[in-house]
């Protein structure tokens, strides 16, 4: 057992495991999670069907698996960790060849009671791979060349099979998330550095190589990274919906224009209202106040999450959840980006809030590991 | 695995301190996007509420009528015509497949279509009316309009699509339009909006594409108010398009129809031009096709017929198909040595059914030969080894340069499509070509207009226009756009010796009013109309020495696509050139048989602007004209009647 100082003993036992839970972060999930109710209310046009009554249910029985995966141990999970990556790669693989198509790119697997989108589990179990995989690794291995080599391809493997889907957004917080373990976990910063170069000299070669005899993308791949960058060069599709959102968020104004009275959104204009774009609908209806609220219930999660992290000493309780607080604001920081024009559109969800089954079981299970890891850190006598 | 605590008390520090670094990069981009927010929402708020505001304003476009097109009489021949269709409401309708299934024991439903509009019916919201059946006759539209009761959500339509009303006879000139198609789409820069409308139709050949630009109009507008559902509320502004221009054109409805029937049966094409203003009065090619299918969207059985058919319905042989121009090509040939200075009309040329050529014997068509030759007899009678003789001392570089200037190898500028460029070769065209040096043989060749010279009807016709005009007549196809008057083709002198060409038109009017005259045959005896002509016969094979030696194969004998082609050129009245005119008969045999009579019935018509008196032509051939003029009145009329059932 690699947990040294660990004590059983000094562990919290049975029923009285829920006390030592990390309340304060339980407080700000329900939190969430409850303007998450109150904006579909809204956008459904004052109605629990179709999308609040069912993500209420879904919400429930996501607590109920947070507190599942909070009972167990936490390196009882450090031991699954690998079963549980390798399971999510074969899913992935899976839904090459049995998953549905809906909705743009997602690929889902019908379980009858739930539409699974393995891209979403492989998000979690991506980062308990790579945190087991440093809590075994000997610090003295952990900058050498072939051991940075493994966890590359830890990451790249379930990037590239998401990319095959096609979903662009999972794969672009699958490198980000998986690029953040390596750093926490303690990899020499010149790996980054090299990295960062190596990218911004392949961006710069592919734009200075435009209009040139060597040019290395087809004129029409320009055109779509044009659009991709700039939408209102596209102003019928993906510019359409960044303007129209930017208009709804800029309505709103400073203290919005109250509950359910969102023109932009009664009136159809923006698309995904009850998904990717439902932070638009809280700004509108709430205005800035009501967005910076749930920015601060965000990032109050985020601080909390960090504190449980360096509160353990072991190491794989920290990694684990280092990595799903990046995954977390990596969630809400590109959705909350995209809405506001500042990046291009990619179908990232709102974290807790967004309309959607997977993503958020997925996450509530990801929180019960931080809870675990909360419960069950090592205390000294 | 053990570690001991230095090792785990280093490892925790490390992670510390990145991990404070990355909570601290997350918390600051949290702070980034609070700051984001507060440049929309606090600083910029005043502008996007008045934009907010704006959006609640929605514009519709209004698809402007297309121009209409017309003859040079007024004639209609492209027109915008009513046509029913039945849409459905979702909402309005309720119980959708119940009143299908009413609607379809009133009228007949196309069972794929239907599956595909009910799909479409429940993708799309419930309040937009989505067609059901187009092309409704009016029967139809009454029959559901008095069921309306029993119809919940169901309304007949009117809308406007395109009818040709005289079909075929103008399929290869008008063209057809056609739904937009991605592809469209993805040709044009900067796409009109209007083409984003579903169904919207553009021209997709002839002049319907060619004058596209003109002929769609400018997008009107309304400005609507929308309710939460995209649901037009109420209209609040309305601004008309711009109608298409209307283009009118030179060609003769009547004319193109007759010319039209007279090739019927055969894979020909023929040119009726203007001398002076080089004006278009029919430019027919036969077989031809029903455009109105195309715009009703063609049947895959439909498609393939026309595409099966080896006399190639949907090739617009008049401007498109180059053929090479055979012996009315000599005229070109004759004018290059004239205009050289290298012969006079006068010299003659002796004939002895061939020539000799770098030890190549190239044969005369007649076998015995004709004896001295000169200008006049070699055209009147088509001698070619007279222009063997002439093309060795011209060179083909002076000979292109001629063919050039009358039109040949060069591409016309008509709205039409794929209109053909034809090739008059020279010795740089050859090396790039086929990296071959030029030979002498074909330079002999390309004198009697075999070889590599190529040309299209539209080219003979210009050819024999200039040449009975003496300037640089240019083919004009459209007369008037919205009434404005189109350039004219009137050329400029093209700088050729006035006597020479009066030689060579001399020898012309030979051909066809001199008992040697190739065409003797196909004369026209009214004074007032004389023609003069050029038969060809141009060479779809090569003649093997074993074929020769074993007499020449009659054209009859051989299989259709081995025969040779048969041309004629001509122009009338000879004194006071009115008319071009240029036939193609594909493997229809000889110039002089098949072609002739041919050119000389489209020209008397052209000339008469009727059926022209028998009179007009030899009085031994006046029973056997009589019944072909009463046959092709009799097929028109049929026609006609057929062309007012589809409307």
């Amino acid at each position: 057992m690699s947990y040294l100082e660990y004590t059983v003993k000094s562990v919290p036992s049975g029923i009285r495991k829920v006390l030592y839970m990390n309340w304060p972060l339980n407080l700000l999930l329900i939190s969430v999670a409850c303007v998450g109710f109150l904006m579909l209310y809204s956008v459904a046009g004052g109605s629990f069907s179709p999308w609040a009554e069912p993500q209420i249910e879904r919400f429930g029985l996501g607590f109920a698996v947070m507190l599942a995966v909070a009972m167990v141990p936490i390196w009882f999970w450090r031991n699954m960790a690998a079963l549980a990556y390798l399971l999510s790669l074969l899913l992935l693989v899976a839904v090459e060849f049995f998953g549905a198509v809906g909705m743009g790119a997602q690929r889902w697997i019908d379980l009858g009671f739930i539409r699974l989108q393995p891209s979403e589990l492989a998000k979690i179990t991506m980062v308990m791979m790579l945190a087991a995989y440093y809590d075994w690794l000997p610090s003295e291995r952990i900058s050498r060349p072939l051991w940075v080599l493994l966890p590359v391809a830890i990451i790249l493997i379930p990037t590239y099979l998401v990319l095959r889907q096609p979903d662009l957004g999972t794969a672009i917080l699958l490198v980000a998330a998986g690029g953040a373990m390596l750093f926490l976990a303690g990899v020499h910063w010149a790996y980054f550095a090299v990295v960062l170069a190596a990218g911004a000299g392949l961006v710069t070669a592919v734009f200075q190589s435009r209009g040139t005899d060597w040019q290395l993308l087809k004129n029409y791949q320009y055109r779509r990274i044009d659009t991709f960058l700039d939408p209102s060069t596209d102003p019928l599709g993906a510019g359409y919906h960044i303007t129209q959102s930017k208009i709804a968020l800029g309505s709103g104004g400073w203290a919005g224009r109250g509950f359910m009275q969102g023109t932009q959104t009664r009136l159809n204009f923006l698309p995904e209202k009850h998904t990717d774009f439902i932070f638009t609908t809280l700004a509108e209806e709430f205005g800035f106040v009501g967005g910076v609220s749930l920015l601060t219930l965000y990032s109050l999660i985020l601080v909390f999450c960090i504190a449980t992290a360096l509160a353990t000493r072991d190491r794989f309780s920290s990694l684990v959840t280092l990595g799903i607080t990046v995954t977390f604001f990596l969630f809400f920081a590109v959705n909350m980006s995209m809405v506001m024009g500042l990046a291009p559109v990619v179908g990232v969800p709102l974290p807790m809030v967004s309309y959607g089954g997977s993503a958020m079981l997925v996450l509530m299970a990801a929180f019960g590991l931080v809870q675990s890891a909360h419960i069950h850190r090592p205390r000294q006598k | 695995m053990r570690r001991n605590p230095r090792e785990v008390d280093g490892l925790h520090r490390r992670l510390g301190r990145r991990a404070l670094l990355a909570g601290g990069l997350q918390l600051g981009f949290a702070g980034a996007l609070a700051l984001r927010m507060r440049y929309l929402q606090v600083e910029q708020a005043d502008k996007f509420r008045l934009l907010a505001e704006e959006n609640r304003i929605n514009i519709r476009l209004i698809a402007p009528a297309r121009g209409q097109i017309f003859d040079r009489n007024g004639v209609i021949l492209a027109q915008n015509s009513p046509s029913y269709r039945v849409v459905i409401v979702r909402e309005d309708a309720g119980d959708v497949d119940a009143v299908v299934d009413r609607l379809g024991r009133l009228i007949a439903l196309d069972e794929d279509d239907l599956e595909k509009t009910v799909a479409e019916l429940r993708r799309s919201p419930p309040f937009l009316p989505v067609t059901l059946v187009d092309r409704v006759t009016w029967e139809d539209v009454s029959r559901v309009a008095v069921n309306a009761p029993a119809l919940p959500g169901i309304t007949p339509e009117v809308g406007l699509t395109r009818f040709y009303p005289r079909g075929a006879d103008f399929a290869h000139i008008v063209g057809y339009v056609g739904p937009v198609s991605d592809y469209d789409l993805s040709q044009i820069d900067a796409p009109d909006q209007l083409l984003r409308i579903p169904r919207f139709q553009i021209g997709k050949s002839g002049i319907e594409a060619k004058r596209e630009d003109e002929l769609r109009g400018k997008a009107g507008a309304r400005h609507v108010e929308v309710n939460a559902t995209g649901r037009v509320m109420r209209e609040l502004d309305r601004r008309e398009g711009q109608p298409g221009a209307d283009l009118q054109l030179t060609v003769d409805a009547e004319l193109q129809a007759y010319v039209q029937a007279r090739l019927q049966g055969q894979s020909a094409s023929a040119i009726v031009m203007n001398v002076e203003t080089g004006d278009l009065r029919a430019v027919a090619s036969t077989p031809s096709f029903d455009p109105n299918l195309f715009v009703r969207g063609i049947s895959v059985a439909d498609y393939r017929a026309l595409t099966d058919d080896p006399y190639r319905p949907l090739a617009n042989k008049s401007v498109q198909g180059t053929y090479p121009p055979g012996s009315t090509f000599k005229m070109i040939t004759a004018l290059a040595g004239l205009e050289a200075g290298l012969i006079t009309a006068g010299d003659t040329a002796w004939c002895p059914g061939y020539l000799e050529v770098s030890n190549r014997r190239f044969h005369c068509w007649k076998r015995a030969g004709h004896g001295h030759v000169d200008l006049l007899k070699s055209i009147e009678q088509s001698c070619d080894v007279y222009y063997y003789d002439l093309a060795l001392k011209v060179g083909i570089e002076r000979l292109s340069a001629m063919a050039r200037r009358f039109g040949i190898g060069v591409r016309h500028d008509i709205p039409m499509s794929a209109v053909a460029r034809g090739l008059a070769p020279d010795r740089d065209w050859k090396k790039r070509t086929y990296d071959q040096e030029w030979l002498i043989g074909d330079t002999v060749n390309a004198a009697i207009g075999q070889g590599f010279v190529l040309a299209s009807p539209l080219q003979l016709a210009v050819m024999t226009a200039r040449l009975a005009s003496g300037r640089s007549v240019r083919p004009r196809l459209v007369r008037t756009v919205n009434g404005v008057e189109q350039p004219g083709g009137a050329g400029e002198p093209m700088g050729l010796n006035e006597n020479n060409l009066r030689q060579v038109r001399r020898a012309m009017f030979a051909v066809s009013n001199d008992r040697r005259g190739t065409a003797y045959g196909s004369r026209v005896i009214d004074d007032a109309y004389r023609m003069a002509g050029k038969t060809g016969t141009s060479q779809v094979r090569n003649i093997t020495a074993a074929e020769r030696a074993a007499g020449v194969t009659r054209n009859e004998d051989l299989p259709w696509e081995r025969r040779d082609h048969a041309l004629f050129v001509a122009f009338a009245p000879f004194d006071a050139p009115r008319y071009a005119v240029s036939v193609v008969i594909e493997h229809g045999g000889g110039g002089s048989s098949a072609a002739a009579p041919v050119a000389r019935d489209v020209m008397l018509q052209a000339l008469y602007g009727d059926t022209p008196p028998l009179a007009a032509y030899p009085q031994k051939d006046r029973g056997r004209i009589k019944a072909q003029q009463e046959r092709l009145q009799r097929e028109r009329r049929l026609r006609e009647t057929d062309g007012s059932d589809r409307a």
